[in-house]
Protein backbone atom coordinates (compact mmCIF):
# COMPACT_ATOMS: atom_id res chain seq x y z
CA UNK A 1 0.00 0.00 0.00
CA UNK A 2 1.29 3.46 -0.97
CA UNK A 3 -1.21 5.14 1.36
CA UNK A 4 -1.91 3.56 4.74
CA UNK A 5 -4.52 4.24 7.41
CA UNK A 6 -2.26 6.55 9.38
CA UNK A 7 -1.52 8.67 6.31
CA UNK A 8 -5.23 8.98 5.53
CA UNK A 9 -5.76 10.35 9.03
CA UNK A 10 -2.91 12.84 8.60
CA UNK A 11 -4.17 14.04 5.22
CA UNK A 12 -7.66 14.50 6.65
CA UNK A 13 -6.27 16.69 9.45
CA UNK A 14 -4.42 18.87 6.92
CA UNK A 15 -7.49 19.09 4.66
CA UNK A 16 -9.83 19.89 7.56
CA UNK A 17 -11.99 16.87 6.82
CA UNK A 18 -13.21 14.15 9.15
CA UNK A 19 -12.76 10.51 8.27
CA UNK A 20 -14.74 8.08 10.39
CA UNK A 21 -13.29 4.79 11.56
CA UNK A 22 -15.70 2.85 9.36
CA UNK A 23 -14.69 4.77 6.19
CA UNK A 24 -10.95 4.79 6.64
CA UNK A 25 -10.07 1.51 4.92
CA UNK A 26 -12.21 2.27 1.87
CA UNK A 27 -10.68 5.75 1.58
CA UNK A 28 -7.16 4.34 1.93
CA UNK A 29 -7.88 1.84 -0.85
CA UNK A 30 -9.31 4.47 -3.17
CA UNK A 31 -6.51 6.99 -2.54
CA UNK A 32 -4.00 4.21 -2.98
CA UNK A 33 -5.38 3.38 -6.43
CA UNK A 34 -5.21 7.05 -7.45
CA UNK A 35 -1.63 7.40 -6.19
CA UNK A 36 -0.65 4.25 -8.06
CA UNK A 37 -2.02 5.81 -11.25
CA UNK A 38 -0.31 9.13 -10.53
CA UNK A 39 3.06 7.44 -10.03
CA UNK A 40 3.33 6.80 -13.77
CA UNK A 41 4.65 10.36 -14.08
CA UNK A 42 7.95 8.99 -12.78
CA UNK A 43 8.43 6.91 -15.93
CA UNK A 44 9.96 9.86 -17.79
CA UNK A 45 13.15 11.71 -16.95
CA UNK A 46 12.40 15.43 -16.57
CA UNK A 47 15.70 16.66 -15.09
CA UNK A 48 16.12 19.52 -17.53
CA UNK A 49 12.48 20.37 -18.13
CA UNK A 50 11.07 23.68 -16.92
CA UNK A 51 7.79 23.25 -14.98
CA UNK A 52 4.72 24.66 -16.74
CA UNK A 53 2.41 26.58 -14.40
CA UNK A 54 0.34 28.34 -17.06
CA UNK A 55 -0.47 26.76 -20.42
CA UNK A 56 0.25 30.04 -22.21
CA UNK A 57 3.39 30.57 -20.08
CA UNK A 58 1.80 33.86 -19.07
CA UNK A 59 2.81 35.53 -15.85
CA UNK A 60 0.29 36.82 -13.34
CA UNK A 61 -0.77 40.31 -14.32
CA UNK A 62 -0.79 42.91 -11.56
CA UNK A 63 -3.41 45.61 -11.40
CA UNK A 64 -2.70 49.22 -10.55
CA UNK A 65 -3.00 49.75 -6.81
CA UNK A 66 -5.87 52.23 -6.71
CA UNK A 67 -9.07 52.06 -4.71
CA UNK A 68 -11.95 51.33 -7.07
CA UNK A 69 -14.74 49.64 -5.20
CA UNK A 70 -16.97 50.91 -2.51
CA UNK A 71 -17.53 48.75 0.55
CA UNK A 72 -19.85 45.80 0.04
CA UNK A 73 -19.80 44.94 3.73
CA UNK A 74 -23.53 44.45 4.19
CA UNK A 75 -23.91 42.41 1.04
CA UNK A 76 -21.00 40.16 1.94
CA UNK A 77 -21.94 39.71 5.59
CA UNK A 78 -25.48 38.78 4.54
CA UNK A 79 -24.05 35.66 2.86
CA UNK A 80 -22.68 34.29 6.14
CA UNK A 81 -24.55 31.85 8.35
CA UNK A 82 -23.66 33.86 11.44
CA UNK A 83 -22.75 37.53 11.38
CA UNK A 84 -23.10 40.60 13.52
CA UNK A 85 -23.34 44.12 12.07
CA UNK A 86 -19.61 44.29 11.58
CA UNK A 87 -18.21 40.80 12.13
CA UNK A 88 -18.44 37.15 11.24
CA UNK A 89 -19.39 35.19 14.34
CA UNK A 90 -17.46 32.04 15.23
CA UNK A 91 -17.14 29.92 18.38
CA UNK A 92 -14.94 31.42 21.10
CA UNK A 93 -11.26 31.13 20.19
CA UNK A 94 -9.65 32.83 23.19
CA UNK A 95 -11.32 32.51 26.60
CA UNK B 1 -41.61 26.71 -36.80
CA UNK B 2 -38.04 25.59 -37.19
CA UNK B 3 -36.26 25.91 -33.84
CA UNK B 4 -32.94 24.69 -35.21
CA UNK B 5 -30.23 27.24 -35.19
CA UNK B 6 -29.75 30.75 -33.88
CA UNK B 7 -29.85 32.29 -37.36
CA UNK B 8 -33.33 30.94 -38.11
CA UNK B 9 -34.70 31.74 -34.65
CA UNK B 10 -33.24 35.24 -34.77
CA UNK B 11 -34.68 35.84 -38.25
CA UNK B 12 -38.12 34.83 -36.98
CA UNK B 13 -37.79 37.21 -34.01
CA UNK B 14 -36.66 40.10 -36.18
CA UNK B 15 -39.40 39.56 -38.77
CA UNK B 16 -41.96 39.39 -35.92
CA UNK B 17 -43.06 35.90 -36.94
CA UNK B 18 -42.65 35.08 -33.28
CA UNK B 19 -42.22 37.18 -30.14
CA UNK B 20 -39.55 36.60 -27.50
CA UNK B 21 -42.31 35.56 -25.10
CA UNK B 22 -43.73 33.01 -27.56
CA UNK B 23 -40.27 31.61 -28.20
CA UNK B 24 -39.65 31.36 -24.46
CA UNK B 25 -42.98 29.56 -23.98
CA UNK B 26 -42.11 26.94 -26.59
CA UNK B 27 -39.09 25.99 -24.49
CA UNK B 28 -40.77 26.17 -21.10
CA UNK B 29 -43.56 23.96 -22.44
CA UNK B 30 -40.90 21.42 -23.35
CA UNK B 31 -39.38 21.80 -19.87
CA UNK B 32 -42.75 20.82 -18.37
CA UNK B 33 -42.61 17.55 -20.32
CA UNK B 34 -38.94 16.58 -20.11
CA UNK B 35 -36.95 18.53 -17.52
CA UNK B 36 -37.91 16.66 -14.37
CA UNK B 37 -37.34 13.26 -15.94
CA UNK B 38 -33.86 14.25 -17.20
CA UNK B 39 -33.01 16.13 -13.97
CA UNK B 40 -30.97 18.55 -16.08
CA UNK B 41 -31.86 21.74 -14.18
CA UNK B 42 -30.98 22.68 -10.61
CA UNK B 43 -33.05 25.86 -10.61
CA UNK B 44 -35.16 27.56 -13.24
CA UNK B 45 -35.03 31.35 -13.46
CA UNK B 46 -38.52 32.59 -14.43
CA UNK B 47 -38.22 36.00 -12.74
CA UNK B 48 -34.98 36.83 -14.52
CA UNK B 49 -36.37 35.48 -17.80
CA UNK B 50 -39.43 37.73 -17.45
CA UNK B 51 -37.23 40.84 -17.21
CA UNK B 52 -34.97 39.73 -20.03
CA UNK B 53 -37.91 38.88 -22.31
CA UNK B 54 -39.24 42.39 -21.84
CA UNK B 55 -35.91 44.13 -22.42
CA UNK B 56 -34.92 41.96 -25.40
CA UNK B 57 -38.31 42.45 -27.09
CA UNK B 58 -37.87 46.20 -26.62
CA UNK B 59 -34.48 46.01 -28.35
CA UNK B 60 -36.01 44.08 -31.26
CA UNK B 61 -38.93 46.47 -31.55
CA UNK B 62 -36.60 49.46 -31.66
CA UNK B 63 -34.23 47.83 -34.18
CA UNK B 64 -31.36 47.80 -31.69
CA UNK B 65 -31.11 44.02 -31.47
CA UNK B 66 -28.28 41.76 -32.54
CA UNK B 67 -28.41 38.14 -33.63
CA UNK B 68 -28.41 36.80 -30.04
CA UNK B 69 -31.14 39.10 -28.70
CA UNK B 70 -34.05 37.07 -27.34
CA UNK B 71 -32.30 33.71 -27.80
CA UNK B 72 -32.77 31.42 -24.76
CA UNK B 73 -29.77 30.11 -22.82
CA UNK B 74 -29.09 27.93 -19.76
CA UNK B 75 -25.99 28.44 -17.62
CA UNK B 76 -24.06 25.66 -15.93
CA UNK B 77 -24.62 26.16 -12.21
CA UNK B 78 -21.02 27.15 -11.49
CA UNK B 79 -21.35 30.51 -13.24
CA UNK B 80 -22.33 33.16 -10.73
CA UNK B 81 -25.66 34.79 -11.51
CA UNK B 82 -26.58 37.89 -9.54
CA UNK B 83 -29.41 37.38 -7.03
CA UNK B 84 -29.94 33.79 -8.24
CA UNK B 85 -28.63 30.66 -6.55
CA UNK B 86 -25.32 29.26 -7.78
CA UNK B 87 -24.97 25.86 -6.15
CA UNK B 88 -22.14 24.13 -8.03
CA UNK B 89 -24.33 21.03 -7.46
CA UNK B 90 -22.98 20.94 -3.90
CA UNK B 91 -24.63 20.83 -0.52
CA UNK B 92 -21.89 23.30 0.47
CA UNK B 93 -23.39 25.99 -1.81
CA UNK B 94 -26.99 24.77 -1.80
CA UNK B 95 -28.27 28.20 -0.75
CA UNK B 96 -25.47 30.40 -2.06
CA UNK B 97 -26.66 33.51 -3.90
CA UNK B 98 -23.91 35.33 -5.77
CA UNK B 99 -23.73 39.10 -5.41
CA UNK B 100 -22.57 39.54 -9.03
CA UNK B 101 -22.70 38.01 -12.51
CA UNK B 102 -19.78 36.06 -13.95
CA UNK B 103 -18.18 38.02 -16.80
CA UNK B 104 -19.31 35.51 -19.42
CA UNK B 105 -22.87 35.71 -18.08
CA UNK B 106 -22.67 39.50 -18.24
CA UNK B 107 -21.36 39.37 -21.82
CA UNK B 108 -24.24 37.15 -22.92
CA UNK B 109 -26.81 39.19 -20.96
CA UNK B 110 -25.54 42.30 -22.73
CA UNK B 111 -26.38 40.71 -26.05
CA UNK B 112 -29.97 40.33 -24.83
CA UNK B 113 -30.08 36.58 -24.29
CA UNK B 114 -32.84 35.16 -22.07
CA UNK B 115 -31.78 32.92 -19.16
CA UNK B 116 -34.05 29.91 -18.68
CA UNK B 117 -32.33 27.97 -15.91
CA UNK B 118 -29.14 26.82 -14.18
CA UNK B 119 -27.91 23.42 -15.32
CA UNK B 120 -27.10 20.38 -13.21
CA UNK B 121 -23.48 19.18 -13.16
CA UNK B 122 -21.00 17.08 -11.21
CA UNK B 123 -20.30 18.70 -7.84
CA UNK B 124 -17.71 21.47 -8.31
CA UNK B 125 -17.26 20.19 -11.89
CA UNK B 126 -15.48 17.06 -10.66
CA UNK B 127 -16.65 14.00 -12.56
CA UNK B 128 -17.20 12.42 -15.95
CA UNK B 129 -20.72 11.03 -15.49
CA UNK B 130 -22.80 13.58 -13.56
CA UNK B 131 -23.29 10.98 -10.85
CA UNK B 132 -21.49 13.30 -8.39
CA UNK B 133 -24.24 15.94 -8.26
CA UNK B 134 -25.75 16.59 -4.82
CA UNK B 135 -29.06 16.99 -6.67
CA UNK B 136 -28.91 13.57 -8.34
CA UNK B 137 -27.55 12.45 -11.69
CA UNK B 138 -28.70 13.82 -15.04
CA UNK B 139 -30.07 11.20 -17.45
CA UNK B 140 -28.89 10.85 -21.02
CA UNK B 141 -31.80 11.66 -23.40
CA UNK B 142 -30.68 8.81 -25.68
CA UNK B 143 -31.09 6.22 -22.94
CA UNK B 144 -32.35 7.10 -19.49
CA UNK B 145 -30.35 4.26 -17.94
CA UNK B 146 -27.11 5.85 -19.08
CA UNK B 147 -24.99 8.81 -18.00
CA UNK B 148 -24.84 12.05 -20.02
CA UNK B 149 -21.11 12.39 -19.26
CA UNK B 150 -19.67 15.10 -17.10
CA UNK B 151 -19.08 17.36 -15.58
CA UNK B 152 -21.28 19.59 -17.78
CA UNK B 153 -23.79 16.74 -18.19
CA UNK B 154 -26.88 18.86 -17.54
CA UNK B 155 -25.86 21.39 -20.21
CA UNK B 156 -25.20 18.67 -22.81
CA UNK B 157 -28.39 16.71 -22.03
CA UNK B 158 -30.68 19.75 -22.13
CA UNK B 159 -29.35 20.90 -25.50
CA UNK B 160 -29.69 17.34 -26.84
CA UNK B 161 -33.28 17.24 -25.55
CA UNK B 162 -34.15 20.59 -27.16
CA UNK B 163 -34.80 22.35 -23.84
CA UNK B 164 -32.64 25.30 -24.88
CA UNK B 165 -30.74 25.97 -28.10
CA UNK B 166 -27.67 26.99 -26.09
CA UNK B 167 -26.06 26.12 -22.77
CA UNK B 168 -22.81 27.24 -21.22
CA UNK B 169 -20.38 24.75 -19.72
CA UNK B 170 -16.90 24.56 -18.29
CA UNK B 171 -14.07 22.24 -19.19
CA UNK B 172 -11.11 21.42 -16.95
CA UNK B 173 -10.10 18.03 -18.38
CA UNK B 174 -12.90 17.23 -20.81
CA UNK B 175 -16.06 18.45 -19.06
CA UNK B 176 -17.52 20.00 -22.22
CA UNK B 177 -16.21 17.64 -24.91
CA UNK B 178 -17.01 14.30 -23.25
CA UNK B 179 -20.68 15.08 -22.39
CA UNK B 180 -21.10 16.71 -25.82
CA UNK B 181 -19.93 13.43 -27.38
CA UNK B 182 -22.07 11.22 -25.14
CA UNK B 183 -25.23 13.30 -25.74
CA UNK B 184 -24.69 13.98 -29.45
CA UNK B 185 -24.28 17.77 -29.42
CA UNK B 186 -21.50 20.18 -30.43
CA UNK B 187 -19.38 21.67 -27.64
CA UNK B 188 -16.26 23.81 -27.59
CA UNK B 189 -13.66 24.76 -24.99
CA UNK B 190 -11.69 27.79 -26.20
CA UNK B 191 -7.98 28.42 -25.59
CA UNK B 192 -7.09 28.82 -21.91
CA UNK B 193 -7.52 32.51 -21.09
CA UNK B 194 -9.96 33.31 -23.93
CA UNK B 195 -13.08 33.26 -21.75
CA UNK B 196 -12.97 35.02 -18.41
CA UNK B 197 -12.89 32.87 -15.27
CA UNK B 198 -14.26 35.76 -13.18
CA UNK B 199 -17.38 34.51 -11.45
CA UNK B 200 -16.83 30.89 -12.48
CA UNK B 201 -16.46 28.87 -9.27
CA UNK B 202 -12.86 27.64 -9.33
CA UNK B 203 -11.85 23.99 -9.46
CA UNK B 204 -8.34 23.91 -11.01
CA UNK B 205 -7.36 27.44 -11.94
CA UNK B 206 -4.63 26.66 -14.47
CA UNK B 207 -7.02 24.42 -16.44
CA UNK B 208 -10.59 25.72 -15.97
CA UNK B 209 -12.09 27.29 -19.06
CA UNK B 210 -15.66 28.28 -19.94
CA UNK B 211 -17.25 27.15 -23.18
CA UNK B 212 -20.51 26.43 -24.92
CA UNK B 213 -22.89 23.71 -26.14
CA UNK B 214 -25.22 23.93 -29.13
CA UNK B 215 -26.47 21.65 -31.87
CA UNK B 216 -24.16 23.10 -34.49
CA UNK B 217 -20.68 24.58 -34.81
CA UNK B 218 -22.30 27.63 -36.39
CA UNK B 219 -24.27 28.33 -33.19
CA UNK B 220 -21.21 27.68 -31.00
CA UNK B 221 -19.34 30.23 -33.11
CA UNK B 222 -21.94 32.94 -32.59
CA UNK B 223 -22.05 32.42 -28.81
CA UNK B 224 -18.31 32.05 -28.32
CA UNK B 225 -17.64 35.30 -30.19
CA UNK B 226 -19.89 37.14 -27.72
CA UNK B 227 -18.69 35.26 -24.63
CA UNK B 228 -14.93 35.67 -24.97
CA UNK B 229 -12.69 38.67 -24.56
CA UNK B 230 -9.99 40.08 -22.34
CA UNK B 231 -11.22 40.67 -18.79
CA UNK B 232 -9.12 42.73 -16.36
CA UNK B 233 -10.99 41.02 -13.49
CA UNK B 234 -9.39 37.66 -14.38
CA UNK B 235 -5.64 37.71 -13.76
CA UNK B 236 -5.09 34.86 -16.25
CA UNK B 237 -7.26 36.35 -19.00
CA UNK B 238 -5.39 36.28 -22.32
CA UNK B 239 -4.51 39.79 -23.51
CA UNK B 240 -5.62 39.29 -27.09
CA UNK B 241 -8.12 41.21 -29.21
CA UNK B 242 -11.74 40.15 -29.33
CA UNK B 243 -12.35 37.94 -32.30
CA UNK B 244 -15.28 37.11 -34.49
CA UNK B 245 -14.76 33.35 -34.72
CA UNK B 246 -17.00 33.22 -37.80
CA UNK B 247 -14.25 34.85 -39.81
CA UNK B 248 -13.21 31.57 -41.50
CA UNK B 249 -16.64 30.01 -41.33
CA UNK B 250 -17.25 29.56 -45.01
CA UNK B 251 -13.77 28.71 -46.17
CA UNK B 252 -13.18 25.38 -47.85
CA UNK B 253 -10.95 23.03 -45.87
CA UNK B 254 -9.24 21.95 -49.09
CA UNK B 255 -5.54 21.52 -48.41
CA UNK B 256 -5.97 21.89 -44.63
CA UNK B 257 -3.60 19.50 -42.86
CA UNK B 258 -5.39 17.43 -40.24
CA UNK B 259 -3.30 15.39 -37.80
CA UNK B 260 -4.40 11.86 -36.94
CA UNK B 261 -3.06 9.85 -33.98
CA UNK B 262 -3.12 6.12 -34.88
CA UNK B 263 -2.03 5.16 -31.39
CA UNK B 264 -5.24 6.66 -29.97
CA UNK B 265 -7.42 5.13 -32.66
CA UNK B 266 -6.07 1.70 -31.74
CA UNK B 267 -7.34 2.13 -28.18
CA UNK B 268 -10.95 2.30 -29.39
CA UNK B 269 -13.43 -0.57 -29.51
CA UNK B 270 -13.94 -1.66 -33.13
CA UNK B 271 -17.38 -0.04 -33.65
CA UNK B 272 -16.34 3.38 -32.28
CA UNK B 273 -13.10 3.17 -34.24
CA UNK B 274 -15.01 2.55 -37.47
CA UNK B 275 -17.35 5.53 -36.89
CA UNK B 276 -14.39 7.76 -36.00
CA UNK B 277 -12.46 6.63 -39.06
CA UNK B 278 -15.46 7.37 -41.27
CA UNK B 279 -15.67 10.91 -39.90
CA UNK B 280 -11.96 11.48 -40.49
CA UNK B 281 -12.35 10.11 -44.03
CA UNK B 282 -15.17 12.59 -44.56
CA UNK B 283 -12.76 15.41 -43.72
CA UNK B 284 -10.46 13.96 -46.38
CA UNK B 285 -13.36 13.88 -48.87
CA UNK B 286 -13.90 17.57 -48.09
CA UNK B 287 -10.32 18.25 -49.19
CA UNK B 288 -8.32 17.94 -45.98
CA UNK B 289 -4.94 16.24 -46.11
CA UNK B 290 -4.52 13.63 -43.36
CA UNK B 291 -1.11 13.58 -41.67
CA UNK B 292 -0.03 10.98 -39.12
CA UNK B 293 1.28 12.57 -35.91
CA UNK B 294 2.64 11.33 -32.59
CA UNK B 295 2.28 12.71 -29.07
CA UNK B 296 4.93 10.66 -27.24
CA UNK B 297 4.20 11.92 -23.71
CA UNK B 298 0.40 12.07 -23.93
CA UNK B 299 -0.01 8.65 -22.28
CA UNK B 300 1.11 10.31 -19.01
CA UNK B 301 -1.47 13.09 -19.28
CA UNK B 302 -4.13 11.52 -17.03
CA UNK B 303 -1.56 10.87 -14.29
CA UNK B 304 -0.11 14.39 -14.47
CA UNK B 305 -3.59 15.90 -14.65
CA UNK B 306 -4.75 14.22 -11.44
CA UNK B 307 -1.78 15.69 -9.59
CA UNK B 308 -2.23 19.22 -10.94
CA UNK B 309 -6.04 19.33 -10.88
CA UNK B 310 -6.27 17.77 -7.42
CA UNK B 311 -3.57 20.04 -5.99
CA UNK B 312 -5.27 23.15 -7.36
CA UNK B 313 -8.65 21.82 -6.18
CA UNK B 314 -7.42 21.33 -2.62
CA UNK B 315 -6.04 24.85 -2.61
CA UNK B 316 -9.12 26.47 -4.19
CA UNK B 317 -11.63 24.62 -2.04
CA UNK B 318 -9.85 25.62 1.17
CA UNK B 319 -11.92 28.83 0.90
CA UNK B 320 -14.98 26.88 2.03
CA UNK B 321 -14.65 27.39 5.76
CA UNK B 322 -18.34 27.44 6.71
CA UNK B 323 -17.98 31.01 7.96
CA UNK B 324 -18.09 33.59 5.18
CA UNK B 325 -20.50 31.78 2.88
CA UNK B 326 -21.70 28.27 2.21
CA UNK B 327 -23.02 25.58 4.48
CA UNK B 328 -22.20 25.76 8.20
CA UNK B 329 -22.58 22.80 10.56
CA UNK B 330 -24.93 23.13 13.53
CA UNK B 331 -23.63 23.73 17.08
CA UNK B 332 -19.88 23.71 16.46
CA UNK B 333 -18.02 23.11 19.71
CA UNK B 334 -14.95 25.12 18.66
CA UNK B 335 -13.48 26.77 15.55
CA UNK B 336 -11.75 23.65 14.29
CA UNK B 337 -14.94 21.64 14.74
CA UNK B 338 -16.78 24.30 12.71
CA UNK B 339 -14.27 24.02 9.85
CA UNK B 340 -14.06 20.24 9.87
CA UNK B 341 -17.75 19.43 10.21
CA UNK B 342 -18.92 22.14 7.78
CA UNK B 343 -16.53 20.78 5.13
CA UNK B 344 -17.17 17.11 5.87
CA UNK B 345 -20.95 17.61 5.71
CA UNK B 346 -20.82 20.08 2.81
CA UNK B 347 -18.68 18.20 0.28
CA UNK B 348 -19.53 14.96 -1.51
CA UNK B 349 -17.35 11.86 -1.74
CA UNK B 350 -15.50 12.63 -5.02
CA UNK B 351 -14.77 16.23 -4.02
CA UNK B 352 -13.34 15.05 -0.69
CA UNK B 353 -11.25 12.43 -2.49
CA UNK B 354 -9.71 15.04 -4.78
CA UNK B 355 -9.10 17.45 -1.91
CA UNK B 356 -7.28 14.64 -0.09
CA UNK B 357 -5.21 13.62 -3.14
CA UNK B 358 -4.27 17.26 -3.68
CA UNK B 359 -3.47 17.84 -0.02
CA UNK B 360 -1.24 14.77 -0.08
CA UNK B 361 0.54 15.87 -3.30
CA UNK B 362 1.23 19.33 -1.88
CA UNK B 363 2.24 18.17 1.60
CA UNK B 364 5.77 18.57 2.95
CA UNK B 365 8.27 16.39 1.14
CA UNK B 366 5.99 15.55 -1.78
CA UNK B 367 5.75 18.90 -3.58
CA UNK B 368 8.77 18.41 -5.85
CA UNK B 369 8.12 14.73 -6.44
CA UNK B 370 4.51 15.25 -7.50
CA UNK B 371 3.26 18.78 -8.22
CA UNK B 372 6.51 20.04 -9.74
CA UNK B 373 7.10 16.78 -11.56
CA UNK B 374 3.56 16.87 -13.01
CA UNK B 375 4.12 20.44 -14.20
CA UNK B 376 7.24 19.22 -16.02
CA UNK B 377 5.23 16.45 -17.68
CA UNK B 378 2.73 19.14 -18.63
CA UNK B 379 5.53 21.01 -20.40
CA UNK B 380 6.53 17.86 -22.32
CA UNK B 381 2.93 17.27 -23.44
CA UNK B 382 2.64 20.89 -24.53
CA UNK B 383 5.91 20.51 -26.52
CA UNK B 384 4.50 17.36 -28.14
CA UNK B 385 1.57 19.41 -29.45
CA UNK B 386 3.86 22.25 -30.57
CA UNK B 387 5.94 19.78 -32.57
CA UNK B 388 2.83 18.21 -34.09
CA UNK B 389 1.50 21.63 -35.09
CA UNK B 390 4.66 22.26 -37.13
CA UNK B 391 3.18 19.83 -39.65
CA UNK B 392 -0.60 20.14 -39.21
CA UNK B 393 -3.25 22.86 -38.89
CA UNK B 394 -5.45 20.93 -36.47
CA UNK B 395 -5.86 17.44 -35.02
CA UNK B 396 -8.83 15.07 -35.32
CA UNK B 397 -9.11 12.41 -32.60
CA UNK B 398 -11.61 10.42 -30.58
CA UNK B 399 -13.30 12.21 -27.65
CA UNK B 400 -14.24 9.29 -25.44
CA UNK B 401 -13.03 5.69 -25.44
CA UNK B 402 -16.64 4.54 -25.06
CA UNK B 403 -20.25 5.47 -25.71
CA UNK B 404 -22.47 6.58 -22.80
CA UNK B 405 -22.17 3.98 -20.03
CA UNK B 406 -24.81 2.83 -17.55
CA UNK B 407 -25.23 4.40 -14.13
CA UNK B 408 -22.99 2.86 -11.43
CA UNK B 409 -20.89 1.15 -14.12
CA UNK B 410 -17.64 2.64 -12.85
CA UNK B 411 -17.23 2.01 -9.18
CA UNK B 412 -13.53 2.80 -8.71
CA UNK B 413 -12.21 6.34 -9.31
CA UNK B 414 -9.35 5.32 -11.60
CA UNK B 415 -11.60 3.69 -14.21
CA UNK B 416 -13.77 6.84 -14.18
CA UNK B 417 -10.68 9.04 -14.63
CA UNK B 418 -9.73 7.09 -17.77
CA UNK B 419 -12.94 8.36 -19.42
CA UNK B 420 -11.00 11.56 -20.14
CA UNK B 421 -7.88 9.94 -21.60
CA UNK B 422 -8.31 11.67 -24.99
CA UNK B 423 -9.47 15.05 -23.70
CA UNK B 424 -6.95 15.70 -20.92
CA UNK B 425 -3.79 16.14 -23.06
CA UNK B 426 -5.14 19.21 -24.91
CA UNK B 427 -6.47 20.62 -21.61
CA UNK B 428 -2.99 20.46 -20.09
CA UNK B 429 -1.64 22.28 -23.16
CA UNK B 430 -4.43 24.91 -22.90
CA UNK B 431 -5.45 24.38 -26.54
CA UNK B 432 -8.84 25.15 -28.10
CA UNK B 433 -10.72 21.90 -28.66
CA UNK B 434 -14.23 20.74 -29.43
CA UNK B 435 -16.45 17.74 -29.94
CA UNK B 436 -18.94 17.29 -32.77
CA UNK B 437 -21.42 14.46 -33.36
CA UNK B 438 -20.37 11.94 -36.03
CA UNK B 439 -22.99 9.21 -35.82
CA UNK B 440 -24.43 6.51 -33.59
CA UNK B 441 -23.07 3.24 -32.24
CA UNK B 442 -25.70 0.98 -30.66
CA UNK B 443 -28.08 3.93 -31.05
CA UNK B 444 -25.87 6.13 -28.84
CA UNK B 445 -23.93 9.18 -30.05
CA UNK B 446 -20.21 9.27 -30.84
CA UNK B 447 -18.16 12.47 -31.11
CA UNK B 448 -15.03 13.54 -32.92
CA UNK B 449 -12.55 15.81 -31.17
CA UNK B 450 -10.94 18.66 -33.08
CA UNK B 451 -7.90 20.24 -31.44
CA UNK B 452 -6.44 23.50 -32.70
CA UNK B 453 -3.30 25.55 -32.15
CA UNK B 454 -3.50 28.20 -29.45
CA UNK B 455 -6.07 30.86 -30.33
CA UNK B 456 -7.19 29.06 -33.50
CA UNK B 457 -10.82 28.53 -32.47
CA UNK B 458 -12.00 29.84 -35.84
CA UNK B 459 -10.09 27.07 -37.65
CA UNK B 460 -11.59 24.13 -35.74
CA UNK B 461 -15.05 25.72 -35.74
CA UNK B 462 -14.82 26.02 -39.51
CA UNK B 463 -13.71 22.39 -39.91
CA UNK B 464 -16.73 21.35 -37.85
CA UNK B 465 -19.01 23.70 -39.80
CA UNK B 466 -17.83 22.34 -43.15
CA UNK B 467 -18.38 18.80 -41.88
CA UNK B 468 -21.87 19.72 -40.66
CA UNK B 469 -22.72 21.35 -43.99
CA UNK B 470 -22.15 17.99 -45.61
CA UNK B 471 -23.60 15.64 -42.95
CA UNK B 472 -26.64 15.55 -40.71
CA UNK B 473 -25.36 13.84 -37.54
CA UNK B 474 -25.56 17.09 -35.52
CA UNK B 475 -29.30 17.21 -36.19
CA UNK B 476 -30.03 13.69 -34.93
CA UNK B 477 -32.44 13.75 -32.00
CA UNK B 478 -33.15 10.99 -29.49
CA UNK B 479 -36.49 9.20 -29.74
CA UNK B 480 -39.18 11.10 -27.84
CA UNK B 481 -37.39 14.46 -28.04
CA UNK B 482 -38.32 15.66 -31.52
CA UNK B 483 -39.41 19.26 -31.58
Amino acid sequence: MLINRKEVEQIAVLAKLRVSESEIDAIATSLDSVVEMINHINEVNTDHVKPMANPMDAVQRLRVDVVKETSKKEQLLSMASNADDDYYLVPTVVE
Amino acid sequence: MNLHGIKQISAALHSKDISVQELHDIYTNRHAIHAEQLNCFINTTPELAKKQIKSSQALIDSNQANILTGIPIVHKDLFCTKDIKTTCASHMLENFVAPYDATIVENLNQAGMVTLAKANMDEFAMGSSNENSYFGAVKNPWDHNRVPGGSSGGSAALVAAGLSPIATGSDTGGSIRQPAALCGVTGIKPTYGRASRYGMVAFASSLDQAGVFARSAEDCTLILSQMCGFDPKDSTSAQVDNENFAINQNQSIKGLKVGVISEWMDLLPENIKLTTQQAINKLKDLGAELVEIELPTAHLAVSAYYVIASAECSSNLSRFDGIRYGQQCSNPKDLNDLYVRSRTEGFGEEVKRRIMVGTWALSAGFYDAYYRKAQKIRRLISEDFKNAFKNVDCIASPVSPEIAFEFNAKKDPVSMYQADVFTIPSSLAGLPCMSMPIGLVDNLPVGLQLIGKNLSESTILNVAHQYQQDTNFHNLVAEGYHE
